[in-house]
């Protein structure tokens, strides 16, 4: 298995497999209701203007995350 | 899975509960929130079938949030929403002033011919009526206009891009990124901006939202910044001109007013409401076609003829009282000349007058009123201009010493002095502290009334004017 990065690193236009969450408490909570559980394939679609936040296509809905969230989502690259 | 709540005993569950650790918690919430999923995925896949539009949200997006285009287009968009108001409203203003004062030259006709004593003919026609029918055609069309192309807007689904786009300015300035979706509710009105502020959970960032939103300009104080543009900047330039030059310094005072947001949100998480942003997730929905009928009922109905109402509520009182002190007079002097001369070495520090001050001070309950008092306090003391149209307006206030330097002040305090008393009041119903309230009201005066001081000082010094 590839080794897992964090998710903002993950180019735009990308697609990336969630393998785990660092996060703890209410922002893990956030992320799994967002449906960022382990296996969730992720799009990273763009950047903002600024370079942050990113937005994310997550099972089919466009989610914008901030680097401090989607630095505690861990992805592995998946090869479509 | 597998097996139904009933068929485990609930003793059974509570003893498995009591023994987990925190640790087990989080694991047996993941596995719920997996289950859940996985059971969903596996729906959505038998029944749903997707469409294409989503590949054309993704080209708006690509246009609207692009790196290079982004920024841009969300200034245009301004301007032109402005554009449209200042261009639209102008006619409709006017008629709307011609109309209403030849319903004032009838009344007074009638009050003639019945022998009203002239005090109270005073009091109703040139207080209450006149009152009444400036802050109508000031007020309703760019309101009319405003209102629906803004709520078209958001009926589209681009304030969340907006937010988008803003989003690293606002973790910058230590608050929370839903602050530029409240900071938007503002332009309609600070009250309900106020309001919206409920969405953001911490407290900490909830109060530094509730504090700066007074600093985006409501639709009670467009219309005051609209006309002076027009009257003043706008008439500085050709014609042709004159609508984009109005425009222009609209927007600039926009933008100043974001800035200001920006500083003072900055200034507040470094010193009372320290700490770091909470975490932020924002959803940018699928663009909807607007359902134009619902759009122009709500925004015409809901908004328009509510902040007209308002504004029709609060002038007419204001109005009477007004008239009364411009009428009442010691030794030979009407009281508001008398106060007016007592705020007059004040406010000319800050490039403004008595009176100025005075109808800001008196335009406390609604900002709508405080061009009407304006005036009616200087029709009250100079020569009695007939103001029988806005194009007069310009005419009344260079009469009484206005310079492009003091509608520049009167736009800058405008934009940034203490918020309206229904703000204030609805301030002190979300926060339930009196602190917070007067902050609320403190820290907005003295911005305006540094930055007021500052420019008059600055063109004073480098001897432009």
């Amino acid at each position: 298995m590839t080794k897992d990065f964090p998710l903002y690193r993950l180019h735009p236009g990308q697609n990336g497999i969630v393998t785990r969450l660092s996060a703890e408490g209410l922002t893990r909570r956030r992320l799994l209701d967002l449906g960022l559980v382990v296996g969730t394939v992720v799009e990273s679609i763009r950047k903002s203007p600024l370079g942050d936040p990113i937005a994310y296509g997550i099972r089919g809905a466009v989610i914008a995350l901030r680097k401090e969230e989607s630095s505690q989502v861990f992805v592995r690259a998946k090869n479509s | 899975m597998g097996q139904s709540a009933s068929e485990l005993d609930f003793g059974n569950i509570m003893q498995i509960v009591r023994n987990t650790s925190h640790d087990g918690e989080e694991k047996i919430r993941d596995r719920i929130v997996s289950n859940i999923y996985a059971r969903a995925e596996e729906l959505a896949e038998r029944v749903v079938t997707k469409s294409q539009t989503r590949n054309l949200d993704r080209t708006i997006d690509n246009i609207l949030t692009s790196p290079i285009l982004g920024f841009p287009i969300m200034l245009l968009l301004l301007g032109v929403v402005f554009w449209l108001t200042i261009q639209g409203a102008n006619v409709p203003s006017s008629m709307l002033a011609e109309g209403l004062f030849w319903v004032e030259d009838r009344l007074t006709d009638l009050f003639m011919y019945l022998h009203v004593p002239t005090w109270l003919d005073g009091v109703l026609i040139h207080g209450m009526y006149r009152t009444f029918a400036w802050v109508v055609s000031v007020m309703l069309p760019p309101m009319a206009i405003f209102f629906p192309i803004f709520t078209l807007l958001e009926d589209l689904g681009y304030l969340p891009r907006v937010a988008f786009n803003l989003d690293k300015l606002f973790k910058k300035s230590g608050a929370h990124g839903k602050q530029s979706l409240t900071m938007s509710m503002g332009f309609g009105c600070n009250a309900a901006g106020v309001i919206a502020c409920r969405i953001i959970d911490s407290p900490r960032e909830r109060l530094i939202a509730v504090i700066t939103n007074n600093f985006v300009p409501c639709n009670g104080r467009f219309p005051t910044l609209i006309l002076i543009a027009s009257i003043f900047m706008g008439g500085l330039a050709a014609s042709t001109y004159s609508s984009a030059v109005a425009t222009s310094v609209v927007v600039g005072l926009v933008l100043t007013g974001i800035a200001v947001t920006l500083l003072v949100s900055w200034t507040l998480s470094k010193t009372l409401l320290r700490g770091i942003p909470s975490s932020f997730t924002l959803e940018l929905p699928p663009y909807r076609k607007p359902q134009i009928g619902q759009v122009l009922v709500r925004s015409l109905l809901d908004r328009t003829i509510y902040v007209l109402g308002r504004a029709i509520v609060v002038a007419i009182p204001a109005g009477i009282i007004t008239w009364i002190l411009a009428n009442i007079h010691i030794g030979d002097m009407s009281v508001i000349a008398y106060v007016a001369n007592s705020l007059d070495p004040f406010a000319s520090l800050l490039g403004l007058d008595g009176i100025i001050l005075l109808a800001f001070i008196l335009g406390l309950p609604a900002n709508e009123i405080v061009l009407p008092i304006m005036f009616m306090a200087y029709l009250s003391e100079g020569a009695m201009l007939e103001l029988e149209s806005l194009s007069v307006i310009r005419d009344l206030f260079v009469s009484n010493g206005w310079t492009w330097l003091t509608a520049l002040n009167v736009m800058l305090f405008s934009l940034l002095h203490w918020p309206c008393g229904t703000t204030l009041w609805t301030i002190h119903q979300e926060t339930k502290s009196s602190r917070w309230t007067i902050l609320s009201f403190l820290i907005p005066t003295v911005i305006a009334v540094g930055v007021c001081f500052l420019t008059t000082q600055l063109v004073n010094l480098l001897g432009i004017l």
